[in-house]
């Protein structure tokens, strides 16, 4: 069970777990990534606001859309990430696992943000309001919470190898609990029947506007997964600085830990 | 099963002789309640609308406040792991001691709430949604009071982070807490307090395990 068998030659798990291997092998994976993102982002953007037509009823401030949604996607796509890390965190003590999660929190809670920002932007011109409590925009609130919950809870602790634990069972619990909230808040609002009226009969979307829509969620995706190995790779690297000073504190025998 | 009940009893009996702590609370939760008027003017129509509202905002914060006490000096005192090391599970203490932290912090707010309910001028059917709401939802509440508490115990500093990290999970009890006092639909109310229970019985039988984890970890 503990320890790696050193004599044979890395297995996959080993090249994924191995902070030393990671960085070697994602060494060259960023720039492609990073090439990539910048043309689904030219390509989308392009047809996004250039080639396709604004919507009959809202005009030009459908293009939000594009940056709306994919962040929205993204702000629910981290939690996952987050999640699935934790159960790596817990079940095989995975170091990479910790710092994915790590690295995450901050991604997904911007995405969030994001999605926020660009939703209440696009309200005011169709609905007329900044904010309403509607059940999607509240649970998105929520979600946003929830993950500098898990920010500042990362920060609180000294030793990250204690916190990534800790932090994954707190992950775990609000993945439980997300879908509880997202249920009884969409209750609260059948319960509260808001004035508002904007769930218009959903109009079928338009190919003109899918396929940028498709292609900024690509854009978005790869821009996340770019962000998080280089979040990745700069943590693995923080720890090691760390690392190193402590040793080099203890080498010049100053403090004794 | 007599050590479970022994860790209740320790639980009680530490809480109540060092005194101060049970009344505290009361009156923090009455305290939220009395502020209240002031800050909306003395409108009785107001009031009653809010009083749902406020009882379990009050509530919620009187949870949220009780939960240093939960695990943290049975953690620095060394009896959690104390506690590791005798034929109970963890798992059983944890819950020993969650029925302990409801009985010294959730029932006394439902003994106050008739209290709060005379100074919001609320009538007697909705007194009376309320209190059965309270017992229905203080059991979650206190579950993830408890959950919160033991995920910050290892925290030199972590007094905020604890209430932060845990008031958007506990939404869709003050949801639901606040449903089961609805006026505006006919069925909200039983349906509420169906949701309530079930969010209960979810969080006290699955809290203990996520919580013991915590503790064996910040323990190591």
């Amino acid at each position: 069970m503990s320890g790696i068998d050193n004599s044979a030659e890395p297995g996959w798990f080993t090249r994924i777990a191995h902070p030393g291997l990671f960085l070697q092998w994602s060494r060259h994976l960023v720039i492609p990534l990073a090439v990539v993102t910048a043309v689904l982002f030219a390509v989308g953007l392009y047809y996004g606001f250039a080639a396709s037509p604004g919507e009959r009823y809202m005009g030009d401030t459908v293009r939000i859309m594009y940056v709306h949604v994919p962040t929205a996607w993204l702000s629910q796509f981290c939690y996952g990430v987050m999640a699935v890390s934790a159960i790596g965190t817990l079940v095989w003590r995975h170091p990479m696992a910790d710092v994915s999660q790590k690295a995450a929190a901050p991604l997904g809670a911007a995405f969030t943000a994001v999605a926020l920002f660009t939703g209440s932007m696009w309200g005011r011109p169709t609905w007329g309001t900044f904010w309403e409590w509607d059940g999607r925009m509240t649970s998105t609130l929520v979600l946003l919470f929830i993950y500098l919950g898990i920010i500042a809870l990362w920060r609180a602790f000294d030793d990250q190898l204690k916190a990534a634990r800790i932090v994954a069972v707190f992950t775990l619990v609000g993945a439980v609990n997300i879908p509880i909230i997202k249920f009884s808040v969409d209750w609260w609002q059948t319960l509260h029947q808001p004035a508002s009226v904007f769930r218009a009969d959903g109009p079928t979307i338009d190919a003109a506007i899918l396929v940028p829509l498709f292609v900024m969620t690509f854009a978005f995706s790869f821009l996340f997964l770019t962000l998080h190995l280089v979040r990745m790779r700069t943590e693995i690297g923080k720890r090691r600085v760390h690392a190193l000073e402590r040793a080099a504190a203890r080498a010049a025998g100053g403090a004794n830990d | 099963m007599s050590a479970f009940f022994a860790v209740i009893a320790r639980d009680l009996k530490l809480s109540l002789r060092l005194g101060g702590d049970v009344l505290t609370l009361l009156l923090f939760f009455l305290s939220i309640g009395v502020v209240v008027p002031f800050a909306v003017g003395p409108d009785r129509v107001l009031l009653a609308a809010i009083a749902p509202a406020m009882i379990w905002v009050a509530a919620l914060l009187a949870q949220l406040l009780s939960h240093d006490r939960l695990f943290r000096s049975d953690f620095e005192d060394g009896s959690l792991i104390a506690f590791r090391h005798g034929s109970l599970s963890l798992e059983a203490i944890v819950f020993a001691k969650l029925v302990a932290h409801w009985l010294l912090s959730g029932l006394p707010l439902i003994v106050a709430a008739p209290a709060l309910g005379l100074l919001f001028g609320m009538d007697g059917a909705m007194l009376g949604a309320a209190l059965l709401g309270l017992l229905l939802g203080t059991p979650a509440l206190a579950a993830f009071v408890a959950l919160s508490a033991a995920v910050t115990v290892g925290l030199k500093r972590g007094g905020l982070v604890a209430p932060v990290l845990i008031l958007p999970l506990t939404l869709p009890v003050l949801i639901f807490g606040a449903g089961t006092m609805s006026r505006s639909a006919m069925g909200a109310s039983g349906q509420a307090m169906l949701f309530l229970a079930a969010l209960s019985l979810l969080t006290v039988a699955l809290v203990p395990f996520a919580a013991a984890l915590a503790l064996r970890i910040s323990g190591e």
